[in-house]
């Protein structure tokens, strides 16, 4: 077997080992105090998944600190027990990243929601990592600044899970992911340490740890303390709605668009499915029935989106477009994102469970991807609802499925996976933003070689010796991805005594 | 049906044969009613609700959360978990407030799911001795004017005789339980002329007739609030509606459904359609948004009872909020200016349990010179919740607190809000004095010509630094 080398194998063999004592309780508590302390079994099973509830894992203790200080005295008390912990911000992640593991920690940091700071002048603002995405903007509208990144959870998501996950959003095509617009975390290593990478200025000197804690998912450290840049908010924003016929014309006109030199601000697809389940939800006005329809916003100066407007509706038109609906005012634009950013909650409109796929193809491939998709929907039997930001390529095929039904499930589940193996195929990526996870890990290694995933595990191992920061996340445990265990055999740095195998 | 005197708490157990038991009721909770499969199953466990619910915003923590109680509620079907008091408490600490129900995109109906579980507590657990009888103490109280009114007096004398500046002066009110100071705080003063004041059963219209409408007159409202109702009425003849309060009516169960205390609930529903069999009336008008969102819920209350399940629904087709039935109609009375920065506050049982927002601000609008300004944060509750500030004083004040700085910021010269329980609840914890009016009263004010915000000076508007270290004093 050529997946793994036998290096990686021994790097995420560690896995902590140790267990929640009573004496691990007892140093805990006096961290955090004894509010800071959910220990009661019911209480407990409430934090056994995240938005993805397909995994559960009960903690066996979930503690909240308030300050840098808890949380480096609580990780303090694991590194000493051996003891695993996972973060968990506003747990409306959809892989699977604070998925708790058996006999360890989640550390919640919903209530480290202070905006520490706004530096008006210099467009930066310090906060805690409990505060929500549109909190940030909110705090600092006053000023017509703005944070940019926008996931389609912003008003819950919280900027530490935005930073485990290097977040995008709709607007992520021209603004780029959360890594952009994050100066300088403060941050607690697996043993305990609290230190600063990045810093004020937008330049780093020596190598940019910013960069790999970003989008790491949780698996280097906690981070406490973000600052991170404001953008000022752009003089005009111009959004529209076009509907399709189908969606390769949709597709080729986001080609289009692009071709012709224009970068909005995002732009988004719907199918006819995803458009049924926002009208339901929030009534935002698409066209009931239609097979694709495209949000696109342009935003900047003025005159020049004035212009790239009336061309991107020219080039809608050309690409055989039916209705092209333009918000006129802000309230109409508003209604137009609630739509689509409610988009995966509204399928429980439409169907009692679902998966949500996350997968990247390449932007020219987006007419035979989805026509492909919907050949696998049919032969599988069940519906696939699709949005996606389609300016960057960014799928998200929504699996709708009824868990009551026997082996429906199932079925989902192994379509699900056969759409992200098939983006693979089309020379895309398994996921565009929700991120590894737990759900994804064994997808791994249709992307990376054995030598890729090994330089991963050396890096996560150079911060977590241990093991014991969200283990079994992102990096595929070889044990738990269709692997059968082998038979035991020392790694040459086990048998040097550098690593130790529990 | 007849049922039991529903002030016994030994009646809280209903004749469950006698009802047809929905769902499989499962785990640890009983056949009737239990929160149902499908309802629990809409929930995807997004999230969305989070930010929205004020237990969350205080504490952070999932088991006080929307989906966190959906959670708890489903392991309650599977019977994975002890009905014991860490579970309840995590109920009994929701308020009620539905504001998970306006931001949930995939359309969970938390209402009808809280609304299940509460009952099922009441039933099957036991609460320790001393919460029993504060409880107990509320429900032979609150929903009975006639005792409200000796309380009212009592309570007028207590402050008038000195005595409550005095135990406020040497500390002794601290001595109390936090519950005791919550009642003792948030009793409102009672205007003695208000309490012989009775709305006439008929009120005809000023000029002709355009409707003839059922009025609730309401229970604490009728008390403590006699001068909003005077205004209603008012308000409603103003614009040709004939006003019908039939004498008989009593309590319509809102205190006791939103605290699950079913029976009770279901014998003063059926009382109160009772009591309107006769009115002759199109529309029923509530000016509490707590008492309509119940009376538009009787529909469902009702629906086991085949004497009653038929009127109860059309019963609940007819209520409308004052400001419903307002914005409806178009204006005849002329309105004259009120100069004046109103805040206007949503009140959770009319903005997020009916879904009444625009009306009531529709209706400020239509007062000449009044600016109504939106405050932030609107969609948190402000704590008062039904018997919530009393029965959980504490997560009520630090609530009460938070809602007080919101509207400081938007530095009204008044407050409008339908609700009285709202406006207990933020005078309480404002600094100052702070003219606070329902919307009708403005309305009713403009309409005679009068201006309230300037009668109440410029004590109203507090210093922006004025910060809600001391509770307000009334």
């Amino acid at each position: 077997m050529t997946t793994y080398t036998e290096e990686y194998r021994a790097l995420v063999a560690q896995t902590g080992g140790g267990q929640v004592t009573e004496a691990f309780r007892r140093e805990v508590a006096a961290a955090v105090g004894p509010g800071g302390l959910i220990s009661e079994p019911a209480q407990l099973r409430t934090y056994e998944c995240d938005g993805l509830t397909g995994y559960r894992v009960v903690p066996a203790l979930v503690v909240l600190p308030v300050t840098t200080e808890e949380v480096a005295a609580v990780v303090r008390a694991c590194a000493r027990h051996r003891v695993p912990f996972v973060a968990r911000g506003a747990g409306t992640g959809l892989s699977g990243g604070a998925l708790p593991v058996a006999d360890g920690i989640v550390i919640g940091l919903a209530r480290m929601r202070a905006i520490r700071s706004v530096d008006v002048a210099d467009q930066r603002a310090v906060v805690l990592p409990g505060v929500t995405n549109a909190e940030i903007s909110a705090a600092v509208a006053q000023h017509d600044l703005y944070f940019a990144p926008d996931p389609s959870s912003q008003v819950v998501c919280t900027i530490g899970g935005n930073v485990a996950e290097n977040s995008g959003g709709a607007h992520c095509l021209k603004y780029g992911f959360t890594t952009n617009h994050v100066l300088a975390l403060t941050f607690v290593s697996p043993d305990g340490e609290v230190v600063t990478l990045g810093g004020d200025a937008p330049d780093q000197v020596g190598p940019d740890l910013r960069a790999v804690v970003l989008g790491s998912e949780g698996t280097l450290g906690i981070v406490t303390e973000v600052t991170v840049r404001l953008l000022r908010r752009p003089e005009a924003v111009r959004t529209l709605v076009a509907d399709f016929p189908d969606p390769g014309s949709a597709g080729d006109a986001v080609s289009d668009i692009i071709a012709a030199g224009i970068i909005p601000a995002a732009v988004e697809m719907l199918d006819e499915l995803a458009i049924e389940a926002c009208e339901k939800a929030v009534q935002a006005g698409y066209t009931l029935g239609c097979p694709a329809a495209l949000v696109v916003e342009l935003d900047g100066v003025g005159a020049e989106v004035d212009e790239e407007f009336q061309r991107v509706q020219e080039i809608c038109r050309a690409n055989a477009s039916t209705n092209i609906r333009i918000a006129d005012d802000a309230g109409e634009r508003a209604r137009i994102w609630k739509g689509r950013k409610a988009a995966f909650a509204a399928m429980g409109r439409i169907s009692p469970d679902y998966f949500v796929q996350d997968g990247v193809i390449p932007r020219t491939k987006l007419g035979s991807t989805l026509t492909r998709i919907r050949e696998m929907s049919d032969a599988a039997g069940l519906r696939v609802a699709n949005v996606f930001h389609a300016g960057d390529g960014n799928l998200h095929p929504l699996v709708l499925y009824n868990g009551a039904v026997a082996g429906e499930a199932e079925r989902a589940e192994h379509l699900a996976t056969a759409i992200v193996e098939l983006c693979v195929e089309q020379g895309g990526s398994i996921t565009g933003e929700h991120g590894v996870g737990s759900d994804k890990a064994c997808s791994m290694t249709a992307m990376f070689g054995p030598e890729d995933l090994t330089v991963m595990a050396r890096v996560r191992a150079a911060f977590d010796p241990q093991g014991i920061c969200n283990p079994g996340k992102v990096l595929p445990t070889p044990r738990l991805c269709g692997e059968r265990p082998g038979p035991y055999r020392p790694h040459p740095l086990e048998a040097a005594g550098l690593i130790e195998r529990m | 049906m007849t049922s039991p005197d529903p002030t016994s708490q030994a009646d809280l157990h209903p004749e469950v044969d006698a009802l047809a038991a929905a769902g499989q009721g499962s785990g640890i909770f009983d056949e009737h009613h239990p929160p149902a499969d499908e309802l629990i199953s809409d929930c995807v466990h997004c999230g969305f609700c989070l930010p929205t619910c004020p237990t969350y915003a205080l504490w952070g923590e999932e088991m006080d959360s929307p989906r966190g109680r959906i959670h708890l509620m489903k392991m309650g079907k599977e019977g994975a978990v002890e009905l014991d008091d860490t579970y309840a408490q995590h109920f009994d600490a929701c308020l009620g407030c539905m504001a998970c129900v306006t931001a949930c995109p995939s359309g969970v109906q938390y209402d009808k799911l809280i609304e299940a579980v509460r009952p099922q507590l009441e039933r099957n657990h036991r609460r320790s001795l001393p919460d029993r009888l504060f409880r107990g103490m509320i429900f032979i109280l609150f929903p009975y004017p006639s005792r409200l009114r000796v309380a009212a007096v009592l309570g007028e004398l207590y402050r008038r005789l000195g005595v409550r500046s005095l135990v406020h002066r040497t500390g002794a009110i601290r001595l109390l339980p936090a519950r005791l100071q919550a009642v003792e705080a948030l009793m409102p003063p009672a205007q003695l002329r208000h309490l012989a004041t009775r709305t006439p059963a008929v009120t005809p219209a000023v000029g002709t007739t355009r409707r003839r409408v059922g009025f609730l007159t309401g229970c604490v409202q009728r008390v403590f609030f006699a001068d909003v109702n005077q205004a209603t009425v008012r308000v409603l003849t103003a614009e040709g509606c004939e006003v019908v309060a039939p004498a008989s009516q009593r309590c319509c169960g809102a205190l006791s459904e939103h605290a699950g205390r079913e029976p009770e609930a279901l014998q003063r529903a059926r009382e109160l359609i009772d009591a309107f069999a006769d009115a002759e009336v199109d529309t029923i008008v509530s000016n509490v948004a707590g008492c309509g969102s119940s009376l538009k819920e009787y529909g469902r209350l009702l629906r086991d009872d085949p004497e009653y399940a038929e009127r109860a629904a059309a019963f609940s087709a007819k209520v409308r909020d004052v400001s419903e039935l307002l914005a409806e109609l178009e204006p005849v009375a002329p309105r004259h200016p009120i100069e004046a920065r109103v805040a206007y506050h949503d009140a959770c049982h009319l903005g997020h349990a009916q879904g009444v927002r625009s009306q009531p601000r529709e209706v400020l609008r239509s007062i000449p010179g009044l600016q109504v300004t939106d405050i932030p944060e609107a969609e948190i509750c402000c704590g008062s919740a039904g018997i919530y500030n009393l029965v959980n004083p504490e997560p009520a004040e630090e609530l009460g607190r938070r809602k007080v700085e919101h509207v400081l910021s938007v530095q009204p010269d008044a407050l409008a809000t339908a609700n009285p329980g709202c406006l207990l609840q933020i005078r309480r914890y404002w600094p100052g004095e702070l003219p606070m009016f329902h919307p009708v009263e403005l309305l009713d004010a403009s309409i005679r010509g009068v201006d309230p915000v300037a009668a109440a000076g410029s004590r109203g508007r507090p210093a922006l630094d004025a910060r809600t270290s001391e509770p307000g004093t009334f």
